[in-house]
């Protein structure tokens, strides 16, 4: 008789656990499906030659990373100085998809407040940031040699993300 | 100045909640009667501070005050007066303030209402009223409080949310919590009767009144909400299944359980460890809640603003006072008497077979609500558990609980007999099934959800009049000669039943449209034509508005003008659609505008909702059978008449003086 | 020679205004139908029915129908898009699901880990039902201390009451 009163206590003592450990966690992050899977083909204008495509099949055999930006995104520019800080280490080539943006306003945002991109792809519909799985800029993808996308970082870069993820992950992939 | 006093009445609420909370429930374990007489000078004492606290928080609002943080943060001092007003609940630190005196005012309600308690009871139960206010006096004061100022105070606030800027915001909150904060009395009265070990059918009867009274008020609440969110949020929604709401809802279904167990407990001296633990869950709940919407746990878009510290704090007060009174019912319950027996079928089987449905109901939707975190917690992925679930999983735990709603009645104390349950009820199915199969052409084409809808409403609203009509032929004294507990219950099963009306018809017969409107074009809707007149500007107190002219022409003759509005606050720059919405009762109209197209051309959408607000009439109508309950009285005992047992008369003596 | 200022003759005064009165009754049915916002009124029924049970990314708590984000605008877009292409509704949602995970679902799939969620309802029916029978079972065997019989003194105690309330009469 006296086991069977302890039921509710022991299913709302677990119920608090989950709780606890529920405020560490954010319920609006959208963990990406496509780790680990290859990644999506495109084929868009680059940037800076509008009639040179760029796509990812171009980029086998190097580690890069693809970063997602938009001249009108407040937390690109909070990323920005770190990105080409980033890109003058020379440890990965970064690769920008400018994400449905104004060529005239990104090219000049990139003038401005510096290039970190080897390279960046309009994409002006928002069609291959659908198929990457954007939902909030920026974003930027680590994908491997093989064209695999190994890590996604959602929201802006920081430094300690760029230590103890994107570097580690980065040497071990180039071997 | 003011707010200082404010926050230093705050403070006085806490110290004399502590003592609430601790001599009062010393007194009742040592038969002290001036700590137990304690309770009530300490409760009223409590009220008033927190009244106090609430009136400088008001005269910080109402006076503009915009070096008060949360001022600044929630008010402008374009803000008409009644927002201003109803502005300090409308963020989480003036919200919980509300709360506060919600439950203040409740614990003060049972101090003046509970002479006729014995004492050791009422002590308890302000004890355990007071311990809840320490809680919440304490979170206030260490991580959220209204009284912070702003330094150097700020020039202009932030202005209130435009969503919240409307007659909704000044009685939903109050409601609901005033509702929700009073199931906090049911969870004393069951904590005191857990300690003392007094769980009899005199505790049930105690309880009752408070329970359904708090019900009545949350149906209320809820109901309100849902009204709410339909006209204001511009597409005719009326409930999603979002945390914030079922964090409303679950104590509702639990509460209605609580209310229908007491009704056995009080009756039949049975099952008082099921109506103790409903009791704990139903404010349990609502706790449970009030930590959903304030941690930043779930995503809502009813949510307040969040911050870790503030999720923790609540946790741990979540887990010490249910853990407690769990732990507290772990012990005590099991040596409390079982009660009167009855059979397999009976009243008493099919009100705990009711239980075991709304509390099955409430569990599943608490499963739905917390399950992304719980799988997300074990990283096993992050999933979205929307009203798609929710609606597949409710309305068939639903569906038998409102049918057995038509048998209960009838049942017998004890033991029933099926033939003559099955004989008194028969009309009933029989109008029920025809009714099934016959109303839904009136709306048009026939389908399954409606049916079902008319199959239970009919059947509860004819099981429920034949059983009034009998009982009244067997009641002298007619219709005033009922009990008014039956006709409560009768009033609040009827509501129901419109209730199921309204959400099955505008579920499946509502039309919608999007259309492209130039000046003097028409579209149809359910049977009416609109026609667009144009949009023209209006300037509001606080903000701009492009106002449509909205002509509703049925059979070629105009009925009346609709005036939908796009606003823009001057503050919060977000546009805002106002839907222009004309009830008659049986359905509404309601129009709102969406984006100028050029031209003179909006975008418009039209939508034709039939029996709507029968969704909030039969809520309201459940509320009304709650209140009628209330005036029962047998509950009058509740009311501070001194119970004396009436003398035993010895032969040939005079009739004793009452 | 004819001026501008020519006066109009009666007989054409009265023709201009019976065509001007039948023009006015027949304006009502002249009035335009506005036309639906939707190029393709049954597609986007489609897509809409879909897009109520999807959720928007970036809403707090919001269907893809309902939201005027501009990330749930491109979706629908894809989503009707996907649809003029033939592609069936799994299809569509397959897709959506491989890239923004099964969180873009507001009704949970069918998997190993979402088993509990879709059982649990009526596991927790089930359950109560068992308890509460088992309960019920367990008071019939068990006897009762309410059906001790009345002591002496108890009776002679009921037996007075019953008589002075008039119930019994006296022996």
């Amino acid at each position: 008789m006296k086991a069977r009163g302890l039921v509710p206590l022991i299913v709302f003592a677990v119920m608090v656990g989950f709780l606890f450990v529920g405020l560490k966690l954010d319920p609006r992050e959208v963990p990406s499906p496509l780790i680990d899977k290859p990644a999506p083909a495109f084929s868009l204008p680059r940037l800076d030659a509008p009639d040179a495509k760029l796509s990812p099949a171009d980029l086998r055999g190097q580690v890069w990373l693809f970063n997602v930006w938009a001249s009108w995104c407040v937390s690109c520019r909070q990323e920005h100085p770190l990105l080409v800080e980033f890109s003058r280490t020379h440890e990965v080539p970064i690769y920008g998809l400018n994400y449905k943006d104004d060529v005239g306003a990104a090219t000049d945002w990139l003038t401005r407040w510096g290039n970190p991109y080897t390279a960046s792809v309009v994409d002006a519909d928002g069609r291959v940031g659908i198929d990457y799985g954007v939902y909030g800029v920026p974003e930027t993808y680590l994908i491997d040699k093989q064209g695999t996308i190994r890590y996604k970082q959602i929201g802006p870069l920081t430094p300690a993300v760029i230590e103890t993820k994107i570097l580690p992950m980065v040497r071990e992939l180039n071997g | 100045m003011i707010p200082e006093i404010g926050h230093l009445a705050l403070i006085i609420a806490l110290c004399l909640a502590l003592v609430q909370a601790t001599i009062p429930m010393i007194g009742a374990a040592r038969g002290n009667a001036v700590w137990c007489a304690a309770a009530r000078p300490l409760a009223l004492g409590q009220l008033t501070f927190v009244v106090l606290a609430f009136w400088c928080l008001t005269h910080a609002f109402v006076t503009n005050d915009f070096s008060v943080l949360y001022v600044a943060d929630h008010s402008n001092s374009q803000l008409p007066l009644q927002y201003r007003i109803a502005g300090v609940w409308g963020g989480h630190e003036g919200s919980l303030l509300l709360w506060v005196t919600m439950l203040c005012g409740w614990t003060a309600a049972v101090a003046l209402f509970s002479r006729n308690l014995p004492q050791e009871m009422a002590a308890r139960v302000l004890a355990v009223m007071g311990l809840i206010s320490v809680g919440f006096l304490s979170f206030m004061l260490f991580t959220s409080d209204p009284f912070d100022r702003l330094i150097p105070g700020a020039v202009e606030g932030q202005d209130l949310n435009p969503l919240l800027q409307d007659p909704g915001l000044v009685i939903h909150p109050p409601m609901l919590y005033m509702g929700y904060v009073g199931f906090s009395v049911a969870f004393a009265f069951a904590i005191a009767a857990l300690i003392s070990g007094r769980l009899d059918a005199t505790w049930a009867r105690w309880s009752r009144p408070w329970t359904v009274a708090a019900w009545s008020v949350l149906t209320c609440g809820i109901a309100l909400g849902s009204w709410w969110s339909y006209y204001e949020l511009g597409w005719g929604g009326w409930w999603f299944w979002d945390p914030v709401e079922n964090a409303s809802f679950m104590p509702w279904l639990v509460g209605t359980a609580l209310i229908h167990s007491l009704a056995v407990t009080e009756k039949r001296g049975g099952f008082k460890n099921w109506t103790v633990l409903l009791a704990i869950f139903a404010f349990s709940l609502s706790l449970l809640g009030t930590f959903l919407v304030r941690s930043g746990v779930l995503t809502s878009v009813h949510a307040f603003a969040t911050d870790p510290r503030r999720g923790i704090f609540i946790l741990v007060f979540l887990a010490v006072v249910i853990g407690s009174s769990l732990t507290l019912y772990a012990w005590r319950a099991p040596k409390v008497g079982l009660g009167g027996r009855f059979s397999l079928l009976s009243r008493e089987s099919l009100l705990l077979t009711n239980n075991v449905l709304l509390v099955a109901a409430a569990g599943s939707v608490l499963l739905g609500t917390l399950y992304p975190l719980l799988l997300d917690a074990l990283k096993l992925g992050k999933i979205s558990v929307g009203p798609p679930y929710f609606n597949s999983v409710f309305i068939p735990l639903m569906v038998p609980a409102v049918f057995l709603m038509g048998v209960g009645p009838y049942a017998r104390w004890k033991k029933a007999e099926l033939p003559d349950l099955a004989k008194r009820l028969k009309w009933a199915l029989v109008s029920g099934i025809v009714a099934a199969a016959v109303l839904p052409f009136l709306m048009g084409t026939w389908k399954p959800l409606v049916a079902l809808g008319m199959l239970l409403a009919v059947w509860v609203v004819v099981a429920g009049g034949m059983g009034l009509v009998a009982r009244l032929k067997a009641t002298p004294g007619g219709f005033f000669g009922l009990p008014r507990s039956y006709l409560g219950m009768q009033i609040a099963h009827a509501g129901v039943a419109v209730a199921i009306v309204g959400i099955t018809m505008v579920t499946t017969y509502q039309e919608e449209r999007d259309v492209r409107m130039g000046v003097g074009e028409t579209a149809e809707v359910g049977g009416y034509t609109f026609r667009f007149d144009g949009v023209h500007g209006v300037q509001g107190p606080n903000y701009q508005s492009s106002m449509g002219d909205v002509t509703v022409l049925k059979d070629g003759l105009a009925q009346r003008v609709l005036h939908p509005e796009k606003r823009v606050y001057t503050v919060q720059t977000n546009p805002m659609t106002e839907a222009a919405i004309q009830s008659n009762g049986i359905r509404d109209l309601y129009v709102s505008l969406g984006e100028p197209l050029g031209g003179g051309a909006w975008s418009v959408r039209i939508y034709f909702k039939p029996f709507v607000s029968w969704i909030w009439g039969g809520a309201a109508i459940m509320a009304l059978g709650g209140l009628t309950t209330l005036a029962d009285p047998r509950y009058r005992l509740v009311l501070g008449r001194r119970f004396r047992p009436r003398p035993v008369r010895r032969k040939g003596a005079e009739e004793p003086a009452r | 020679m004819r001026g501008p200022s020519r006066p109009v003759s009666a007989p054409r005064a009265g023709m201009i205004l019976a065509l001007t009165a039948l023009l006015a009754l027949a304006a009502p049915a002249l009035a335009k139908e506005a036309a639906s916002l939707a190029q393709e009124p049954a597609l986007e029924a489609r897509m809409m029915a879909m897009a109520t049970e999807l959720r928007c990314l970036v809403c707090q708590n919001q269907t893809l129908a309902d939201s005027h984000a501009d990330l749930a605008k491109d979706l629908r877009e894809e989503i009707r898009e996907m649809m003029k292409k033939g592609m069936t509704d799994d299809e569509i949602r397959a897709y959506l699901v491989d890239r923004y995970g099964d969180f873009v679902l507001y009704r949970p799939p069918w998997k190993t880990t979402t088993a509990l969620l879709w059982a649990g309802p009526a596991l927790l029916v089930v359950v109560g039902g068992v308890v509460l029978a088992a309960s019920l079972r367990r008071r019939r065997r068990e006897p009762l201390e309410d059906d001790a019989p009345l002591t002496d003194e108890e009776r002679d105690r009921l037996q007075r009451i019953l008589e002075e309330e008039g119930k019994v009469p006296p022996p």
